[in-house]
């Protein structure tokens, strides 16, 4: 087999890659393998990713919409990327991006990563409020479990730590 | 090349191959990818506005002091190629930051185990990189540095979409986190793609570099986190964490296995790659990977006496910009293959005992 960088030198290296158990190969000579640097056990992936939700983009017919007269185009209005753009490209253009691209964004999310709904770190400044509406969230639902539980004693003492929390971010939130 | 930047001139802290479980994990790494609020991604952005992250981030550096007296900047445009390449064999950069240098910078350690990207794919890319299985402490520390990073800089958070990065697949935590991992015994023992497979099933991305056969080159892989959304990211240490000690003990047993069953030819193997390593004059790049897992599963079986400090540092050094950077000119791949051998070589004398 030849190299599919060159055409003239024998593939020897013969890189396999595997994402979501679907195979990719490339076949390159020594020389071109390490030209393109795939010798060197890059920590990102070098395929590129678009290729894995081009293919998702073209299975729900994104850029073929049927039936809608004119076509209506999506463009994020602070940075003026197009949703077509962004499915070449596999980047967005900006944070405002995400609002603009909306529903469309959500099932691609859905497919990459089986959630629209981040659950992990909460910025400490900017997110405080986010912070403590996370935490009643989760006191509410202790309190749920407490009371259906019939620990009732517990379920006051979290309670009480609601009010409190309330309390704290009518006073001093912004 | 100035040969006097300590990025140049050492190793990196993290090729010593200490830590835990360094027998078969060499290196973990955690990566946090962050953006600033309303200023368009590295790629779309203008000049001033990427200036202006760099400018923003030196700011934070500045506020901060004592936190970051170890860290160096380094513009990218001022490298040369190769020394840019040089800083992605050592994982300092990403390959792809390597190439489009506009505007882009590294904060970076000076041990090298925390580099911090700056207009790459997004604004900031806070990597950390440890020796041997360290997931947990990789992460404290990038938490940390992301924290004194947030209380100066208006990252792009979304309630719901998390941390907003450029390509969607990195949304949510903006967190990789990856394990590099010799498992030559998986591959003796023909379990490497069956396991491997599986893996890539329960949402990790396996990565391996395969030579002629199904063999993969040096025994080395690659397992990271593919979903960054909708876990947290205790939630996607902890996975890795636990496929990691699975493959750990798996290995161990193939090993064991081979030891109690063909230990002549494993002590065969590794003695030949000896051989070969201290008298061989060209040498190419997937052949000394081979021939140094071949002696490092000796090593670490007990078969054979050698430090196996050197066959870490190998890994590194033998690779095209490290053998340049050495040689202080460019090399075609006859001269490096040439080159690498006698680096080898030199390093062997005296280290066999
Ligand atoms: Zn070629
Ligand atoms: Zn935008």
């Amino acid at each position: 087999m030849l190299c599919q960088e060159c055409n003239k030198m024998p593939a020897t290296v013969h890189l396999t890659k595997i994402v979501n158990d679907k195979k990719t190969e490339t076949h390159l000579c020594q020389q071109c393998a390490s030209e393109k640097g795939e010798l060197e056990f890059a920590f990102e992936p070098k395929f590129p990713i678009h290729h894995f939700f081009a293919g998702l983009l073209d299975f729900d017919g994104f850029e073929t919409p049927v039936g809608i007269p004119g076509k209506t185009k999506i463009q994020c209005n602070n940075c003026g990327l197009t949703y077509a753009q962004f499915s070449q490209i596999g980047r967005l253009g900006c944070s405002d991006c995400y609002e603009s691209f909306g529903e469309k964004l959500n099932s691609l999310l859905r497919r990459i990563h089986g959630s629209t709904r981040h659950t992990g770190k909460v910025p400490q400044r900017s997110g405080s409020a986010i912070k403590v509406k996370k935490e009643l969230e989760q006191l509410r639902k202790d309190m749920q479990k407490k009371i259906a539980d019939e620990e009732f004693e517990e379920a006051a003492r979290i309670r009480d730590k609601i009010r409190e929390l309330e309390k704290d971010t009518e006073g001093g939130g912004e | 090349m100035a040969q006097d930047k300590f990025w140049v001139k050492n190793l990196s802290k993290w090729m010593e191959g200490t830590g835990p479980d360094s027998e078969v994990v060499l290196t973990s790494r955690v990566r946090l990818a962050r953006n600033i609020k309303n200023i368009p991604f590295p790629y779309l952005a203008s000049d001033t506005q990427t200036q202006k992250i760099f400018n923003d981030v030196n700011r934070v550096v500045g506020n901060h002091k004592g936190e970051f007296k170890d860290f160096t900047f380094i513009k990218l445009e001022e490298m040369e190629s190769l020394e840019r390449q040089l800083c992605v064999e050592k994982h300092i950069i990403s390959p792809q930051m390597a190439k489009d240098v506009r505007n882009s910078f590294v904060l970076l350690r000076n041990d090298e185990a925390v580099s911090i990207m700056i207009n790459e794919e997004d604004h900031i890319r806070i990597q950390c990189l440890f020796p041997g299985l360290q997931l947990e402490g990789a992460w404290n520390l990038a938490d940390k540095i992301d924290d004194i990073m947030e209380s100066d800089l208006d990252y792009a958070f979304n309630e719901d979409r998390g941390y907003l990065t450029a390509c969607p697949t990195n949304v949510g935590t903006g967190i990789r986190v990856s394990l590099m991992m010799h498992l030559p015994g998986l591959v003796i023992t023909k379990q490497i793609n069956r396991i491997l497979s599986a893996l890539s099933q329960v949402g990790l991305v396996v990565r391996g570099l395969y030579g002629e056969g199904t063999e993969v080159i040096g025994n080395i892989v690659q397992i990271s986190n593919q979903i960054t959304l909708g876990q947290s990211e205790k939630e996607i240490i902890r996975n890795l964490y636990a496929v990691a000690k699975q493959l750990i003990e798996q290995e161990e047993e193939a090993r064991q296995n081979l030891l109690n069953e063909s230990r002549e030819n494993l002590a065969d193997r590794a003695g030949r790659a000896l051989g070969i390593l201290s008298n061989a004059r060209i040498v190419s790049s997937q052949e000394a990977m081979q021939l140094l897992s071949d002696l490092r599963l000796g090593v670490d079986l007990g078969l054979i006496d050698f430090d196996s400090k050197i066959i870490n540092h190998l890994l590194v050094t033998i690779r095209p910009a490290h053998l340049q950077s050495m040689e202080r000119k460019e090399l075609d791949a006859y001269e490096r293959d040439v080159c690498r051998a006698t680096l080898i070589r030199e390093k062997f004398i005296g280290s066999s005992k």
